[in-house]
């Protein structure tokens, strides 16, 4: 089966790329919070849920915005997504701890423990997508192009998926990143991008 | 490629192997009790945690240097693989599936010596791998209630493609403040004992354990061939609907089935018995009546292990795995303890007591979890 990249996005601390071209730069150094932000602005999203996602979500939504931009329509059960992260949900992880810290003053918060989990971004991205296939997070120490690789095609040959949104999305104590791939069995007309899916996938140079 | 599960255990506040849980759940043995301890929140609740003469069996020597997560990974992947015998390590690989891992290091107050970067799974993952003397670096799933499948489903599809030839599947997580007092405040944990698809239900009562299983291409690893199933198929799906609540008409449930059955080749009337998620709250159980009774399982034999074990979050799919496969294997069924009256809108045929089945050729097992996600895995008896 014959894959393809058919878009590609990347935010960090310094700037926010979609299929190798600048969309912004975070030229005032501004925290994710507010970076996030003026990301989101800039895309002209109408998506008020945005706003009570913990950090990890609110990158993980702001990636994939960027990446299926140029898709009007899709069947949601044909559609995966198969994320790899480091530091699981650390900053709401951290968030609720602090709830719960002295014991006479202990205010844990449904808002705040729903985030506790990195599977929650999944989530958060197949109901803004409306995706009802597979949706796997893997903990790794960065981006396993390899495994993902293999792991996302076996998963296409199985499930005959249409589109899987793969990549690597991790935040911890301000420093992020979100780095995604949008890989296809169809050969659309008009993508961004079309690069073949291999196990060197994350090596496109932008 | 045949994939099969060839040894496994449990380790629970039931027991440390598996045939002392499968014991004690035939006799009607709950983990679940009253705890009053402040270490895990301000006021008494419900939950399964071990009892301290387990835990002392478990630490042996490795006391100091694994955290208590770590030595029951250790404990339950070292039996399950001494039912095992010419296991290759250079053809294996550790899948590994938790919610929270080693989320007590993480605590204010935490006084032990374990290094805090053991809270990324992945560094602990490694710590396990490297105890075991495992070559590969292992695979961690961190996908809420349903991880335990979710790494049974990576294990098979890894070796399918030829990767690896042998797969130790383990899940674990334990009881902490940060689990209990999280589910507390979300209204979620019964004030008693948690009474899967009852009228009277109140919710999930927690537990801590960890389940392991030997997964393998080669069925000529399993010391004792009665154990054997095959992992027949599975799938996962997601409900597009809530992060915190399930689909109220269990959409993606029906899918994750329907694709289960389809790659099993198999249709609804070949199923001898379900073990669903079945935590004990309203929304989930009701949401997994629905969605049974509309693909014709409404009249399965079906039940839910959580008044034994609690819900162990990412040991479930594991553990009740497990348990499953010890039913087919036993042909008979264990009660969905504490069930009395039919407590969802759509009727589900609920084990009540110890049921003799003459052949359970076909089990589903699914899981439902935060983030609105669904997994289910049928096992064949071989």
């Amino acid at each position: 089966m014959k894959l393809h990249i058919q878009a590609h996005s990347r935010i960090t601390p310094i700037s926010a790329y979609a299929h190798g071209e600048l969309v912004l730069n975070n030229k005032e150094n501004l925290t994710f919070n507010l970076f996030g932000k003026e990301l989101y602005r800039y895309l002209t999203v109408q998506y008020p849920k945005f706003f009570k996602m913990d950090e990890l979500c609110q990158l993980a939504f702001l990636g994939t915005e960027l990446l299926t931009s140029h898709i009007d329509h899709w069947d949601g059960e044909k559609v995966a997504i198969v994320l790899g992260n480091k530091s699981s949900s650390l900053s709401s992880d951290k968030r609720h701890y602090d709830s719960i810290a002295d014991k006479n003053n202990y205010f844990p918060s449904p808002a705040v423990f729903v985030y506790t989990l990195p599977n929650i971004m999944l989530g958060e991205l197949c109901i803004r997508h409306k995706i009802t296939g597979e949706n796997t997070c893997f903990l790794m120490e960065k981006l396993d192009a390899e495994f993902m690789h293999t792991y996302v095609k076996h998963l296409f040959e199985v499930e005959l998926y249409q589109y899987c949104i793969t990549g690597f999305v991790d935040y911890s104590d301000n420093d992020y990143v979100a780095e995604l791939y949008l890989v296809s069995s169809q050969n659309d007309t008009d993508t961004p991008l079309s690069q073949n899916f291999d196990k060197n996938f994350n090596q496109i140079i932008f | 490629m045949e994939i099969y599960s060839v040894a496994d255990n449990i380790t629970s506040p039931l027991g440390l192997d598996t045939a002392s849980n499968h014991a004690a759940c035939r006799k009607g043995v709950s983990g679940i009790d009253k705890i009053h301890s402040s270490v895990y929140y301000p006021e008494p609740f419900y939950g399964a945690v071990l009892k301290q003469d387990l835990k002392k069996a478990l630490s042996g020597s490795s006391e100091s240097s694994y955290t208590f997560l770590e030595q029951l990974f250790i404990h339950s992947i070292s039996d399950a693989l001494s039912h095992t015998s010419g296991l290759n390590k250079q053809r294996t690989l550790l899948v590994l599936s938790s919610t929270k891992g080693n989320i007590d290091l993480l605590a204010k107050d935490y006084k032990g010596t374990i290094s805090k970067k053991r809270i990324e799974m992945e560094v602990m993952a490694n710590a396990i791998a490297a105890h075991f003397d495992l070559l590969h670096p292992p695979v961690v799933v961190s996908n809420a209630c349903i991880s335990g499948l979710s790494a049974v489903l990576t294990a098979k599809r890894l070796i399918e493609v030829g990767l690896y030839d042998h797969a130790i599947v383990t899940g674990g997580d334990i009881l902490s403040e940060f689990v209990v007092s999280g589910f507390q405040c979300l209204k979620a944990i019964s004030d008693e004992p948690c009474r899967p698809y009852d009228a009277d239900r109140k919710g999930v009562s927690l537990g801590e354990g960890c389940g392991t299983m030997i997964i393998t291409r080669n069925k000529s690893l399993a010391k004792n061939p009665r154990e054997l199933v095959r992992v027949l198929s599975g799938s996962q799906s997601n409900d597009a609907n809530h992060i915190s609540g399930p689909s109220r008409t269990g959409e993606g449930l029906k899918l994750v089935v329907k694709r289960a059955l389809q790659h099993a080749g198999i249709s609804v009337e070949d199923l001898a018995y379900i073990n669903a998620h079945g935590t004990a709250t309203m929304f989930n159980d009701e949401m997994e009546a629905i969605a049974f009774d509309a693909i014709g399982l409404g009249s399965t034999p079906l039940n839910s292990l959580k008044g034994y074990f609690g819900h162990t979050l990412g040991a479930a799919g594991v553990i009740e795995s497990i348990i499953t496969i010890k039913q087919m294997k036993a042909g008979e069924l264990i009660p969905s303890i504490r069930f009395q009256n039919m407590g969802t809108t759509k009727p589900l045929n609920i084990v009540r007591s110890i049921k003799t089945i003459s052949a359970c050729e076909y089990a589903l097992k699914t899981t439902s979890g935060f983030g609105g996600c669904n997994a289910a895995v049928v096992y064949k008896n071989v």
